[in-house]
């Protein structure tokens, strides 16, 4: 067991203030709200270094601390901007579907290897961008469940909405961020009918 | 027969949940039939992998994003810290 007192914490902002605030940064997609996040894990981060075990990484140790904050600040948010019509509002592809319910418009084929996609930093960016047009309560559901990689039941806690509005919600938020990744990385070459 | 408006619904669903057995049939046999909902479902699949890739890249010492603090916020947050 490490002892608390070797924590040396005059180098924490140096050496883990990046990776705390990317780690933020990813999640809230908000620079004031990240460096507030970093600040408060490194306040909380002193005062409670004697819990610190040592049975993990410093590094560690900080990101546990950090995700609590991060979902301490959507539960805030949560609360502040409560959920809007549009966030259960119409299909977002109901534009390219018939009456009765069928594609006129189909998805693209977006072609290509996943695999170099995943490489290309600039897809990876744009992939950013589209999340960050979401909605917050659209961008903070799909953040928890496919960043975070929380369950369902846990998400809804944070974000204070029944099961049902959380499927609806990440439904949403998938499908526009499928459209705009359509529209702004693979282009459009939309096949008719079916 | 579930439309394609089902089916979108249902794709992200079951990547949330595991969907009832006779929705999930129906799922299967609309996908065998309609290319566009089978490209729907693999793209959504692309998406949920693109976001893992981020959180890990964004993760890796020396990420790829450049997101810094500024000298700003780290001269703030060792002042936080110095006063707490």
């Amino acid at each position: 067991m490490a002892n608390p007192a070797n924590l040396d914490t005059s180098v924490w902002v140096d050496r883990y203030g990046d990776y705390l605030f990317r780690y933020a940064m990813l999640r809230l997609r908000d620079r004031p709200a990240a460096e507030d996040m970093v600040q408060e894990t490194f306040l909380a981060a002193l005062k409670g270094r004697g819990t610190f075990s040592g049975d993990s990484s410093e590094a560690t140790w900080l990101v546990g601390i950090l995700k609590h904050k991060i979902a301490d600040h959507f539960r805030r948010q949560a609360r502040e901007a409560p959920l809007e019509e549009g966030d259960l509002g119409e299909h977002p592809d109901a534009g390219h579907m018939d009456g009765k319910g069928h594609w006129t418009t189909g998805p693209a084929e977006w072609g290509g290897n996943p695999a170099d996609l995943y490489r290309q930093g600039e897809f990876l960016d744009r992939f950013r961008i589209c999340l960050s047009e979401l909605s917050p309560n659209h961008a903070n559901a799909f953040t928890l469940r496919e960043i975070e990689g929380l369950g369902t039941a846990e998400i809804c806690k944070v974000l204070g909405v029944s099961e049902t509005n959380l499927w609806v919600i990440l439904h949403r938020a998938r499908a526009l961020l499928r459209r705009c990744l359509e529209a702004r990385w693979f282009g459009t070459t939309a096949g008719k009918g079916s | 027969m579930l439309s394609c408006k089902d089916v979108t619904k249902l794709l992200s669903e079951s990547m949330d949940r595991s969907l009832p057995l006779g929705k999930r049939i129906g799922v299967r046999l609309h996908l065998l039939i309609c290319k566009f909902c089978a490209r729907y479902e693999r793209q959504l699949l692309l998406i949920r992998e693109t976001a893992r890739r981020l959180a890990a890249t964004v993760e890796a010492p020396g990420g790829a994003f450049g997101d810094t603090l500024s000298e700003e916020a780290k001269a703030r947050i060792r002042e936080a810290m110095k006063t707490s």
